[in-house]
Order: C-alpha cells, then sequence, then structure tokens
C-alpha cells in the first residue's frame, strides 16, 4: 500500500512536473523544475526499498536500510537547491533584461493575447 | 606520486577557483597570472602523464582509501588522459584570448568560474562512478551558466535561460537513470556494474534496460545529438568568444561518457542473461549520429553569422563521431574508435580556433561584426582570410588537413559495415553541404566589399599593417592540425593502441576490481539489503 501511494506521488510530482516545464512563462517552469527534482528525489530514496524499523546502521538491528541512498538524496537536493536558486536568479534577469517572461523572450502583444488560448492571462 | 599528479589534475582547479573568486576585483593583474599559471601547470602534467606511460595500464586512485566499489574511483587511462590534456589545451588557447582581448573583465569572476569548469571538465574525464559522474556533470554546468552569461547580452540571456533549462531536465534525467540502476543492479561503480548486469534477476530487466538507455539519453543531450542538440547553436552562438572556444569541449564530455559508459558497463555480454549488451546502444548511436551530421550541414548553411556556422560545426563534428561509435563488429570497432579519435583531437582543437577567428570578424569588421553580409573590408583582410580558408578547409574534411585524414579513418572502418551505403553518402554529401555554405560564407565575408559611411569599401594601406591582437591564437590551432597530419603514423599508431584499449576493457575492470565481484556474505560492506526484495516484486 505504501508502495504504491509513493509510486503514484512520484508519478504525480514528474508528470506535473513534465507539464510546467512546458509552460511558455519562465515561473511555470521554474517551478516544473523544482517538482521534478522534488519526483526524483523521492525515487532515489526508495531505490533503498522502503523499510520499517530498519535504522541505517549495519547490525544495531536485524535489519538494516541501505545507507548509500540516502547519501545519495541529500546531495541531490543540495545540487537541486543551488540550481533552483540560479534558475530563478537567470528567469529574473532574463525578465529585467527582454522586458517580459516569456522562455523565449519574445513579447506577445496584447491585441494577439486573445488568440492563444494556453497562454494565461498576466497578472 | 603518480597518483598524486592524476589527482592534482582535479584538485588544482578547485583550489584556484575558491582563490581567484577572492581576490578577483582586488588584484586583476594577479588572477589573471595565477589562472594562466594554473592552465599551464595543467597542460604540462597531463602531457607528462601521458607521454610518461601512465596510462599504458589503467592507474585507479581509490578515494578515501576505500576500495572499489565500495568507495568512489577515478581511474587514469589513455583514453580519460588524452581528455584531460585536450581540455587543458582548449582552456589555454581560450584564456589567453580572453586575457589578450580583454574579455575576462566583462563581468566579474571570469577566472573562478573557468577554474571551476575545469575542475568539472576533468573530474567528469576522470570518474570510474556513475553518481561521482554526476556530480561533477553538476559542477561543470553550473560554472558553465555562469561562464555563458558572461558578459550580458539579451540574447545571450535568453539563449542561457534556454541552455540551463535544457541541462536541468538533463539533471534530473540522470538522476532517474542512476537511481533505477542502483536500485535494481546494487551498484554505481562503473566496473562492478559491468560485472553485475549479467546477474540481474530477470524481472529487473526491463527496469535495467530502460535506465541504460535514459544514461544515454542523459549523454546525447550533453553531447549534443539529434533530437537533442537544438539548445547548442543559440548556446554557443551568443556566448563570449573565450567562451564559446572553450565549450567546444563540452560537447566532448557527452561523447567521452557514451564512449567509456558503452565500452565498458557495456561490455558485459548480457542483462539478467536477457538482453545482450555489445549491440544494444550502438545502432542506435549511428542513425542518431548520421541524422545529426545531416541535420547539422544544414543547419551551416542556413547560419546567419559565422558564430552560428562554427556552432553547427560542432554539432557536425558530434554527428560524425557518433557514427564512428556507432560501428561495433569485431576489430572494425578498434579502427572506428582509433578514427573517431583523430577526428575528435582534430574538431575540438580546431572548432575552437575558429571561434576565436569569429572573434576576430566580431570585434574589427566594421559595422556587420561576423554577421555573414557585405560589409567594408576589416583591417589584414588578407591574413585573416587566408586563415578562414584554412580553417574552412579543415572543418569541412577537405584535404591536406586533419579533417579529411580523420573521416577517412572513420570512412575505412565503415567498409564492412552493412550499413556502408549510407554511412558513405551522409558523410560525403553532409561534407559537400558544409563546404558549399563555407565557400558562401568566405566569399561573402571577404571578398564582397561595401562602403559604408566612414568605411571605404576598399582597404586602406594602414588597413592592412593595422595590429589585430589575439590572431597569432587562432595560428595555433592550425600549428597543432598540421603536426598531426605530419605526425600522423605515430600519433595514429598511439590512438591504435588507445583504441584497444577502449575497445577491450578487461584491463579497467582488473584495475578497477581485481578480486571480481565481492559477494554480499564476504563483502567487508555488508549492508543488510536484501536482493530478495526484488523477486516478483512480492515484498
Amino acid at each position: 500500500m505504501t508502495n504504491l501511494a509513493i509510486s503514484l506521488l512520484i508519478g504525480v510530482l514528474t508528470g506535473a512536473g513534465v507539464y510546467l516545464v512546458l509552460r511558455a512563462q519562465t515561473f511555470p517552469v521554474v517551478l516544473g523544475l523544482t517538482l521534478m527534482s522534488y519526483g526524483v528525489n523521492l525515487f532515489l530514496f526508495t531505490m533503498g526499498r522502503l523499510h520499517t524499523a530498519a535504522p541505517a546502521v549495519v547490525g544495531a538491528t536485524d535489519k538494516s536500510a541501505d545507507a548509500l541512498p540516502q547519501a545519495l538524496v541529500l546531495t541531490a537536493i543540495v545540487i537541486a537547491f543551488a540550481m533552483t536558486a540560479f534558475v530563478i536568479v537567470l528567469a529574473l534577469k532574463s525578465r529585467a533584461a527582454l522586458g517580459n517572461d516569456h522562455v523565449d523572450g519574445t513579447h506577445i502583444p496584447q491585441a494577439n493575447r486573445v488568440m492563444d488560448r494556453h497562454e494565461e492571462p498576466r497578472a | 606520486m603518480t597518483a598524486n599528479l592524476i589527482s592534482l589534475l582535479v584538485l588544482l582547479p578547485v583550489a584556484l577557483a575558491a582563490i581567484l573568486a577572492m581576490i578577483d576585483r582586488r588584484a586583476p593583474g594577479l588572477t589573471r597570472t595565477i589562472s594562466l599559471a594554473g592552465v599551464a601547470v595543467l597542460l604540462v602534467v597531463s602531457l607528462g602523464l601521458l607521454f610518461g606511460g601512465h596510462g599504458n595500464t589503467p592507474q585507479v586512485i581509490e578515494l578515501g582509501g576505500w576500495a572499489a566499489p565500495f568507495g568512489i574511483v577515478w581511474v587514469f587511462d589513455r583514453l580519460s588522459g588524452l581528455m584531460v590534456v585536450l581540455t587543458s589545451i582548449v582552456a589555454m588557447l581560450s584564456l589567453i584570448y580572453a586575457v589578450r582581448r580583454d574579455e575576462d573583465s566583462a563581468g566579474p569572476h571570469f577566472h573562478a568560474l573557468f577554474q571551476a569548469q575545469l575542475f568539472g571538465l576533468n573530474g567528469a574525464f576522470l570518474t570510474g562512478d556513475l553518481f561521482n559522474l554526476f556530480v561533477f556533470f553538476e559542477v561543470l554546468l553550473l560554472a558553465s551558466y555562469g561562464l555563458l552569461l558572461h558578459g550580458e547580452g539579451r540574447k545571450r540571456t535568453r539563449a542561457g535561460f534556454h541552455y540551463v533549462v535544457v541541462n536541468l531536465i538533463g539533471s534530473t534525467l540522470f538522476l532517474f537513470a542512476v537511481g533505477a540502476l542502483y536500485g535494481t543492479v546494487g551498484s554505481l561503480n562503473l566496473a562492478d556494474i559491468t560485472l553485475k548486469l549479467p546477474q540481474v534477476a530477470p524481472d529487473a530487466v526491463p527496469l535495467v534496460t530502460t535506465a541504460i538507455f535514459l544514461l544515454f539519453v542523459v549523454f546525447l543531450i550533453k553531447g549534443a545529438a539529434f533530437p537533442l542538440y537544438l539548445w547548442l547553436p543559440g548556446a554557443y552562438g551568443h556566448a563570449s568568444i573565450p567562451v564559446a572556444a572553450l565549450f567546444a569541449i563540452m560537447t566532448k564530455v557527452g561523447l567521452y561518457s557514451v564512449l567509456r559508459v558503452d565500452s565498458v558497463m557495456l561490455s558485459g555480454n548480457s542483462v539478467g542473461g536477457l538482453v545482450e549488451t555489445t549491440a544494444l546502444i550502438a545502432p542506435w548511436l549511428l542513425w542518431l549520429g548520421l541524422i545529426t551530421l545531416l541535420l547539422a550541414a544544414l543547419g551551416v548553411v542556413a547560419g546567419r553569422f559565422l558564430r552560428r556556422q562554427v556552432a553547427y560545426l560542432i554539432v557536425a563534428s558530434v554527428g560524425t563521431i557518433l557514427i564512428a561509435l556507432g560501428l561495433v563488429t569485431g576489430s572494425e570497432r578498434e579502427l572506428a574508435i582509433s578514427g573517431a579519435l583523430f577526428y575528435w583531437i582534430h574538431t575540438t582543437v580546431l572548432s575552437a580556433g575558429f571561434f576565436l577567428l569569429a572573434g576576430l570578424l566580431m570585434r574589427h569588421r566594421p559595422d556587420a561584426g561576423d554577421g555573414i553580409v557585405a560589409a567594408p573590408p576589416m583591417p589584414r583582410a588578407v591574413l585573416v582570410g587566408s586563415l578562414f580558408f584554412a580553417y574552412a578547409i579543415a572543418m569541412t574534411g577537405l584535404p591536406p588537413l586533419t579533417g579529411f585524414f580523420g573521416k577517412v579513418m572513420i570512412l575505412a572502418a565503415a567498409l564492412d559495415s552493412p550499413l556502408m551505403a549510407p554511412i558513405f553518402a551522409v558523410v560525403l554529401v553532409s561534407g559537400l553541404i558544409m563546404v558549399i555554405a563555407l565557400a558562401r560564407a568566405g566569399s561573402r565575408l571577404f571578398y564582397q566589399s561595401q562602403a559604408t559611411p566612414g568605411h571605404p569599401a576598399h582597404p586602406t594601406p594602414a588597413d592592412a599593417r593595422k595590429p589585430l591582437p589575439g590572431v597569432s591564437l587562432t595560428v595555433a590551432p592550425l600549428v597543432i592540425a598540421a603536426a598531426m597530419v605530419v605526425g600522423a603514423q605515430p600519433l595514429s599508431q598511439w590512438l591504435d593502441t588507445t583504441a584497444k584499449q577502449v575497445a577491450t576493457p578487461s584491463g579497467y575492470l582488473d584495475a578497477v576490481m581485481p578480486d571480481g565481484i565481492l559477494s554480499p556474505d564476504t563483502a567487508p560492506g555488508k549492508f543488510g539489503r536484501d536482493y530478495e526484495d526484488y523477486e516478483g516484486g512480492k515484498h
């Protein structure tokens, strides 16, 4: 049951991440990258299998958890955190430099906005 | 001693990056001196290691004294040594150019980022552990993000955003692949995975195979192969010149990973006794290489400024190398790898030099920069035009320069391939397309002159004598190429031996894992991981 819930969670996080990364504005893209990194971190963590009452210390109990995925996940979290910080700054910078937050930096005139149904109204 | 020198290749740049980040703006002269000296040391040490024969048998460095597979290992063999030497050469060219042309002062921390980039590159070339490879990829990418955006510019910011997002998605995929491999095979050490792949439980085989494919997708994103190369022309075409020149080695990291992981990890016959590994990836590489090469040739035709054309020439070289790496059968494979490595050296050094040449055009061509349009003549047009001609000949693979020999070696290896006809057709036709594109570009850039206010249509005698700082740096790669032609026989003999070392990974496996697989019962680092967990997924 837990396995199923965790698998679904990884799937939903990654799926939502992929959807958001495909959006045309930088902020959803950044959010999407973050969600994808959450998904993959959870995935890495479960690669040590899900155990209960199994500390990552050999010999302390009958069954011990694999410590390596935990170490990998920590590394991955730190890297993803740094990358997110960087990409946010970059997105802000490109918003300032290009005058809009489209991923291609192309400004879509207001008049054409109605035509583009997939574009969300700008706040 | 050898181990210390090999570690120096990775540790020196990261130490310098930290120091240079501190002193950056306070002492620009000192920063430049330290940075240049650091790269010079890397060049000398890597050449010394390679010519000293230290890569003839793979040298293994166990970090922290932990034996594989329990610790991370770095492996120095001929292939990784060659890559480190190439990195140092390209870094030297690009750094001297940056200093000569004052490009490094366009923004803060150029030198610190540059050294961090070298740290990531050398680490990625030396590591023998998949997760460590991921970490070094991140190091070199983060540094490359900073370098790419060095010196501002609207188009650079836009191209930079694309580059960063594509690579972050690639990193996520890399983690999925590494995680799935660890979860099923139970190791991250390349050699250990190789030994364990045949023992994978039958129901885990689809997952392992998927993970392997995912891993190669990631490498091909970094290596810029079809259909994942679209980030490259924008990023390389808009980066500042020394950065674009350094990036000539970046796609090679992806290709190196393809070659290394394919030749080591997939040399163990099968995944779980069910899926043949030796021919798992190679046919894909061949076809992707053919498509990449053809599309890149069209990209060269479509390029409207020289830097973009050079960027597409890099994509074309990726295609050519992938074709060679895709040839699998028997002794032909060694021949193909040897040819690929010859072409590899040629394309890395020359495309870096070509970017530097484009940089001269950008700075000195009145009004038009490196745009392929008629403009007033630039100073020293005869010299620069001759250099362009030499580069065009070399890059498109016309005799007598290195591109020709590289292509001949690869085509010679393809003679026995069942796909000989398409390989020959694509390589020759794309070569022709690139010749036409560069001939057109050259005649626009150097023959068609057009007066603009303040600039006459004909060169003045003063123009012919005007100093052009950095022009000697664009000569250096051509000198290397000429030396490669003159010394083609010893070089290709050396590369043949290297290719043999790559194609027969038993040396690598013995060096990293001298005792073979350590069974879970005898292994000193036994964790309570029960492999039975996986069976039938009942757990």
